[in-house]
């Protein structure tokens, strides 16, 4: 097995008495793109901060390329990128000045950087906006320079929190394929998101958090077939729910209700359809079941306070 | 060991793009008391008595007004314009993601500072010596004392704007603390004219300090006690950012 580039060992932190991670452990490996997804509040964005030195946690111990956080921070800073929540782009600076600035805080020479430069707003898709100040980009543009800024000292690995919250679907799939050229090149991401498929696309391995604890990991494929049926029947519209229930409960393996929809889980749902096709009225959805099910499963359906 | 410098730099480059107007605001404020004042106020008081000496109100005023500008210069930019690096544009966080650490930002915010300050003081000097107001060969001897008064009022700003939930809170630190220290320190006329007990307290005042030691060079005269007076206002500095890393460090360990 491979050397892990980051481990976090039993961390531990809380603010007064809200516990925010707890025992929380886990690595990344080179070459491969680790999700750390949870709901809000999960606990993501602090675990990110304990990997930079940012926060101390409390107990536990957090190893990245062979040295000691937060002892050695700015050594081990060196060799990663990071793409924070909120984009922290320099609204005086050109695009192309941007990363001049930033290039110059991890001590890189000017030759470096003048053939760098032009090849990371290419890899951003950002070369015509080369002298274009942050303020004249769209949103999808900003991440995408946020993410040439993480390159700059070309990083072993990226540490991206929801590198796609708040863009547009055009936006999050461009991110997407530079997100996957970038693992194919070799780089290791630890990714926080709460898009399941941004998760299940990008992720080789998944870790679930919930409160600061991890509830659950392994890849999205594993993760979903230790967790959930294979399909899954929507069932929704005007209908004595019930009845319903009373009728078709035993056909699934498994019944979740929210609001007005019922949820069947079923490895083989064809007796449910059966059923359900005598009942025209009632509207039903079937699909193969996903890791937004295996989320709300695992993390519970209703909506947090201060969520 | 210079990791600050980069940082420094960020300021710099930017405060170059809108160095002009920026500069005219800072030279133009601080003018315009000394003609206002210095002319107008000057022509009824006439002359000062100054360590026995008699001197023209107008000199009298300049080498106080210019410790203010450099008090002023530097807790502004220390306190708004750090303030906005800091919490709004979020830009010490991008920089913290970098190997550069909270401290390497604070100096470089605290040094920025003292620049901007020592950059206004020596357009206003050049303003001075070339409206003849200021004759005294000394003056060069100003220069380095007034770069320290701005890394000392720069490092006490620091301490508030650790502090600060919101810009609100600044305007109490200028009306409450940086105005009545304008008054008291001797800057439009003489310590001696306060009442008795407030002039022995006043004189412990970081800006009488920086009165003290500019004063008498502008009057071609060395300033008396001049090593404690530079002693009390590099020690004011260095307790003053001590503070203010601790307290930015707290602050950033809560998000």
């Amino acid at each position: 097995m491979k050397k892990a580039l980051l481990s976090c060992e039993q961390l531990v932190k809380s603010y007064g008495a809200l516990q925010v991670v707890n025992a929380l452990s886990f690595e990344i490996y080179p070459g491969e793109c680790l999700g750390l997804i949870g709901p809000n509040g999960a606990g993501k964005t602090t675990t990110l901060k304990m990997c930079l030195g940012l926060i101390e946690p409390d107990a536990g111990r957090i190893l990245a390329f062979d040295q000691e956080m937060p002892t050695h921070a700015l050594s081990i800073k060196s060799h990663m990128g990071v793409v924070s929540q909120f984009d922290t782009l320099d609204p005086d600076f050109t695009c192309a000045e941007n990363l001049q600035v930033y290039g110059r805080y991890f001590g890189l020479k000017k030759d470096y950087l003048r053939d760098k430069i032009p090849q990371l707003l290419e890899f951003a898709a950002l070369s015509n906006k080369a002298n274009d100040r942050p303020g004249a980009l769209s949103g999808g543009m900003k991440r995408r320079l946020s993410l040439a800024r993480a390159l700059i000292n070309d990083p072993a690995l990226l540490l991206l929190d929801e590198p796609t919250t708040g863009l547009d679907p055009q936006a999050r799939h461009v991110m997407w394929e530079r997100l996957q050229e970038l693992v194919r090149a070799g780089k290791s991401i630890l990714l926080t998101t709460h898009f399941m498929d941004e998760a299940e696309r990008l992720c080789d391995r998944l870790i679930v958090i919930d409160r600061g604890e991890k509830i659950a990991q392994g890849s999205p494929k594993a993760l979903i077939a230790e967790h959930l049926e294979r399909m899954v029947v929507e069932v929704y519209g005007v209908f004595d729910k019930e009845r319903v229930l009373a009728d078709l409960s035993a056909l699934a393996q498994r019944v979740e209700q929210s609001g007005e929809t019922l949820f069947f889980y079923a490895n083989d749902p064809s007796a449910l359809n059966l059923a359900l096709s005598k009942s025209p009225q009632i509207r039903s959805f079937h699909r193969p079941s996903n890791l937004e099910d295996l989320f709300l499963k695992l993390t519970g359906r209703q909506i947090r306070e201060g969520a | 060991m210079m990791r600050w410098w980069p940082v420094f730099l960020r300021n710099m480059l930017v405060w170059r793009k809108l160095a002009i107007p920026s500069l005219v605001g800072n030279i133009a404020e601080p003018l315009m008391w000394l003609i206002a004042f210095g002319y107008g106020i000057g022509s009824l008081v006439g002359q000062v008595e100054v360590l026995g000496q008699k001197v023209p109100y107008l000199l009298f005023l300049a080498s106080g007004s210019i410790c203010m500008s450099a008090m002023n210069a530097a807790s502004f930019e220390a306190l708004y314009s750090a303030y906005s690096r800091m919490s709004v544009q979020k830009t010490w966080d991008g920089i913290l993601n970098a190997p550069i650490g909270l401290a390497d930002i604070l100096l470089a915010e605290m040094l920025w500072a003292a620049f901007k300050s020592i950059f206004s003081v020596t357009a206003i000097l050049g303003v001075m010596v070339f409206l003849g107001v200021l004759l005294s060969p000394k003056i060069w001897l100003a220069w380095p004392i007034l770069l320290l008064v701005g890394m000392t009022f720069s490092s006490i700003a620091l301490i508030f704007n650790a502090l600060a939930k919101g810009y609100d809170f600044f305007t109490y630190y200028f009306t409450l603390f940086l105005t009545p220290m304008t008054f008291m320190s001797g800057v439009f006329f003489p310590r001696e004219q306060l009442p008795e007990w407030l002039q022995k307290g006043a004189a412990f005042l970081p800006l009488s300090q920086a009165i003290d030691l500019i004063r008498p060079l502008f009057l071609d005269r060395w300033p008396e006690n001049a090593l404690e007076h530079v002693l009390f206002l590099s020690l004011t500095a260095l307790i003053a950012y001590t503070t203010a890393l601790q307290l930015t460090k707290k602050r950033f360990q809560k998000d």
